[in-house]
């Protein structure tokens, strides 16, 4: 290692300078060209829950218009042409736009911060992935609103999404799936990078925090599981652009040959939004208990093996499809199976909480609101999981209410708790505890009276996707509750919007841990600076704020004069390398902005691969232009 | 708390054994529907308890009295076995679950002897239905209505000439998915006479909500009497408004799509009209078969169910009456 006298370093300045010159260096340039050009992971991170919330705000309105439309038989809100594009968009948008990114954007945020490292490991990508993603968005909210929003359901069944559909309904569904999968993919591959690289020396595998284990093991399974859909959305647009024969029954194809492929997506999908969500709350638990979580290596293993066992239950969606009986059994013992690393996670919660000592703060009321909840959404994932009742209630509002209430109590709960964990680190201002208790309150009784009725509402017959039903069938009075909850259930996202606009103004200020919580992020100010730590902090255990002192061991000798970040060892977390870190640039919205088009033109032609394949080049090759820099010194 | 949870369970017990009906799970009148709401009780108890047991120990940490000290290394390890022993309950009552859907299944899986065999072809968004007989004179068809004499097995024999379609009777059995391209059936024995509904399970385009049929159960000499009936051509009109009734029928549009047995009118895009006056709904389950809902239908048929492939027919008042006639004497 030479240091030619120019090189700037960290042992070179004081305290106070450093900051400020470190600081000058991190941070996202002014400017409107400046905003467009960051590659904050916490900017764009921000940006990502911001814009993710958005859409769950226009996919709850449009989940209230079929509330409306289902509270009594026969209404006429809206007809079935609007209510099949709602119903599509709704479970679209929560899958694939809110619910999957949301997850990923509290990674982006906080999987950098935790494990002290100044941002994450291909930080050009991450702000590409943030553009198409938001283009995707658009895109699929902007043909809701001009009466093109895809009409063939969220898992869009081929034949009736190849042949049957009206206009170009389907190719948007498909194109949508390529954006938001690009962006996915793009996140998930720097996860894994940033979590193996970049921890700080001294965090060993037995010392990172759950919630960066949960984002290892959601970034591997996007790895895995969402080529999948990618392969089979391709296929569907291929098949109804250049008529391929994938799923043409008539030549040859197959219809079950799509539910194959989707479910092997779509099943981890569901853990891909769960996992996340029991890492958030391992993680919250013990600022609110006062102790760790009990049993960290089991909750880490859970978290693996759940991973694992999602790819190996797909068929459960596929019980009435007539296949033979003894592979269904298989799939029935997987199922089952999943069961037990979910519920040794649990038991681990309920021990932690019995052996702390409960403060009863907003997140922690969501903690137990959560555990409430999820547990009968585990409990009817047992049932479906038999084939032979699944045979009874595949396809009813019973599924309807099982997977609202693994997937809102399993993961939109813990979700709410963590903004009103994080935001004091997000803002530097506490939420309102008031207003909190009302969120929260509105949103678990709303929640059990608009979800609970569906179960009955399934075992009496009711099937999903249905845009009405007969003054005969009994299903009146359950619906018209359930509506009625809907609308509880909204208002405390009315609440918690109220609260975060009133606490960005007014909010008390928070100080850097406001909760008194173990990780590294709080070890930060409050909003964190844009290099996260001047300097690289050393961690010695698995509770590095809880250890008694308040100073940090921290490394010197990273260079002041230029972005860097150190890379560590895999499984040790040894110094290794110092690396450069790439600043601002505006490439990765213009490859986006290429990218997007390409794709939404290609919804009307298959030429538009060809002719956007050049402004594609061209964005592509203007990012990775060689810059003249050096190589990095090791 | 723990009191609420029980008593919610309660609430909810008492209200699903209460309900019943004739298109639910809870009501079941076929073996197979029986054997699984047998399995669902089953599991709903089991899954119920071990909710109850959860809720309570979680509300006992909420309140329970603390010490202040630190974790002591003795209760940890004890926490740890507890925990062990949870898990291994979890994997003792995972198993016999899976055993007991396993055997569940197997026993309605079961291939019947001497079935009465029906053929059922899944459409947007109507259900044909077809009786097999070795005889050719002896098979007929009929739309959105299978009839079936209690006791002897049904074997339904699918197929979709266009999406994926699910064939659900709760009451009967669990449902079935239709396949374009693939052969599905399901087997099952109606225990009781009775009027079942059912209605198309899987999502089928714009008016997926509108795909009713019935299952009529008879006794097995009034089941032969219908089906006698059904071989047979469709009645000859009698007096002067049926036989402008007909006139009307086979003049106009109806006749290239819908086909009575015995007359000129021999379409095959809608359903077999032969017995339409023996008929329980139109319109695949959307209304029940009445004069006056017939008039409204043909008149407007977009107005009962809005998507329908049913053209509207410009009639004249008077031919409007006469061919609603004509159509509920086909008896």
């Amino acid at each position: 290692m030479s240091a030619a006298p120019e090189i700037l370093r960290d042992t070179d300045l004081a305290e106070r300078s450093l900051e400020e010159r470190i600081t000058h260096i991190w941070r996202t340039p002014s400017g409107i060209i400046g905003w467009l050009s960051s590659v904050d992971h916490k900017v764009i991170g921000l940006r990502y829950i911001v814009t993710a919330f958005t859409f769950m705000g226009l996919a709850g309105v449009a989940a209230l218009i079929m509330r409306l439309q289902l509270a009594q038989p026969n209404m006429h809100v809206v007809n079935a042409d609007r209510y099949d594009q709602l119903f599509t968009t709704h479970g679209s948008t929560m899958m694939f736009l809110f619910a999957v990114p949301v997850m990923e954007a509290f990674a982006v945020y906080f999987v950098p911060l935790m494990i002290g490292t100044r941002n994450v490991a291909f930080p050009r990508l991450n702000a590409f992935g943030y553009w198409v993603y938001l283009f995707g968005c658009i895109m699929l909210w902007a043909s809701l609103f001009s009466n093109s929003g895809p009409d063939v359901g969220w898992f869009a069944y081929v034949p009736l999404s190849r042949g049957y559909g009206v206009g170009h309904r389907p190719d948007v569904w498909a194109q949508m799936i390529t954006y938001t999968e690009l962006a996915a993919l793009a996140v998930a591959v720097e996860i894994v990078a940033t979590v193996f690289k970049m921890r700080c020396p001294g965090m060993t595998l037995d010392r990172i925090p759950i919630f960066v284990w949960g984002g290892l093991v959601l970034a591997f399974m996007v790895l895995f599981a969402m080529p999948a859909v990618m392969v089979s959305s391709t296929m569907l647009i291929l098949d109804r652009l250049v008529n391929t024969h994938f799923f043409d029954v008539s030549l040859g194809g197959d219809a079950l040959l799509w539910q194959h492929l989707f479910w092997f997506f779509g099943h981890p999908e569901v853990y891909i939004i769960f996992l996340p969500g029991t890492a958030m709350i391992s993680t919250m638990l013990p600022a609110f208990t006062r102790r760790p979580v009990f049993g960290y290596m089991a909750v880490v293993l859970s978290l693996a093996a759940t991973a694992f066992f999602s790819f190996g239950l797909w068929v459960h969606h596929m019980f009435v499809t007539g296949l033979p009986r003894l592979g269904e059994s298989f799939f029935t013992a997987s199922s089952m199976a999943i069961a037990v690393p979910t519920g040794a996670q649990i038991f681990c919660w309920i021990a932690t909480i019995w052996d702390g000592r409960p403060r009863f703060a907003t997140p922690f009321l969501f903690i137990c609101g959560f555990i409430f909840t999820f547990v009968i959404g585990g409990l009817t994932g047992v049932m479906v999981a038999s084939v032979p009742l699944d045979t009874q209630v595949h396809d009813t509002y019973f599924v309807v209410a099982h997977f609202h209430y693994v997937l809102i109590g399993g993961a939109v709960f813990p979700l709410i708790g963590a903004v009103y964990y994080w935001f004091p680190k997000f803002t530097g201002r506490m939420l309102s505890e008031t207003l909190g208790r009302w969120n929260f309150w509105f949103a678990f009784i709303g929640f059990q009276i608009a979800f609970f009725p569906m179960h009955i509402l399934g075992l009496e017959g009711m099937p999903r996707r249905v845009y009405t039903y007969t003054p005969e069938m009994p299903w009146g009075g359950l619906n018209l509750i359930s509506t009625i909850g809907a609308f509880i259930f909204a208002t405390s996202f009315v609440l918690l919007l109220i609260n975060v606009a009133k606490s960005l103004r007014s909010g008390v200020l928070a100080g850097d841990n406001p909760w008194n919580a173990e990780t590294l992020e709080w070890a930060t100010t409050s909003p964190p600076l844009p290099q996260n730590f001047t300097r690289i902090p050393v961690v010695s255990s698995r509770a590095p704020l809880w250890s008694g002192d308040d100073t940090f061991p921290v490394i010197a000798g990273m260079r002041a004069d230029k972005r860097e970040v150190l890379l560590t060892t895999l499984t040790e977390a040894e110094p290794d390398i110092r690396e450069s870190s790439p600043g601002p640039s505006i490439w990765p919205l213009i490859a986006a902005l290429t990218t997007g088009f390409t794709l939404l033109w290609s919804i009307y032609t298959p030429w538009a691969i060809v002719y956007g394949a050049l402004p594609v080049a061209v964005s592509l090759i203007g990012w990775f232009w060689p810059k003249g820099t050096k190589e990095d010194e090791s | 708390m723990r009191r609420w949870a029980a008593l919610g369970v309660a609430v909810a017990v008492v209200s699903l054994a209460g309900c019943s009906g004739f298109q639910s799970v809870l009501n079941p009148e076929g073996d197979n529907a029986i054997s699984i709401a047998r399995l669902f009780w089953f599991f709903l108890t089991v899954c119920a308890s071990i909710w109850i047991v959860v809720m309570a120990i979680l509300a006992m940490s909420l309140v329970r009295a603390r010490r202040n000290t630190a974790p002591e290394t003795r209760d940890q390890r004890r926490m740890g076995f507890v925990i062990g022993g949870c898990v291994a309950a979890s994997v003792i009552i995972l198993v016999v679950f899976t055993l007991a859907s396993f055997f569940t299944n197997k026993s309605i899986a079961a291939a019947p002897e001497d079935p009465l065999t029906v053929k059922v072809e899944a459409h947007q968004w109507w259900w044909q239905v077809t009786y097999l007989d070795k005889r050719i004179d002896h098979r007929f068809e009929t739309a959105n209505e299978i009839h079936v004499p209690v006791g002897r097995p049904i074997l339904l024999q699918f197929e979709s000439p266009d999406v994926i379609h699910s064939f659900w009777m709760p009451n009967l059995a669990g449902k079935q998915d239709v396949i374009p391209g693939r052969f599905t059936e399901l087997t099952f024995t109606v225990e009781k006479p009775g009027i079942y509904r059912g209605q198309c399970a899987e999502f089928c385009g714009i008016e997926h909500a509108h795909m009713g049929m019935y299952v009529v159960a008879q006794e097995p000499f009034e089941f032969d009497k219908w089906r006698g009936r059904q071989i047979g051509d469709s009645v000859p009109p009698t007096n002067a408004m049926l036989r402008h009734g007909y006139m009307v029928f086979v003049s106009n549009a109806c006749a290239s799509c819908h086909t009575i047995r015995g007359t000129d009118a021999g379409g095959v895009v809608g359903p077999d009209l032969t017995h339409f006056g023996s008929r329980l709904s139109i319109a695949a389950g959307t209304v029940p078969n009445t004069m006056a809902n017939l008039q409204g239908w043909i008149a407007n048929p977009h107005g009962i169910k809005p998507y329908t492939q049913m053209p509207s027919v410009a009639l004249a008042g008077d031919d409007l009456t006469a061919v609603s006639q004509y159509l509920e004497s086909l008896k």
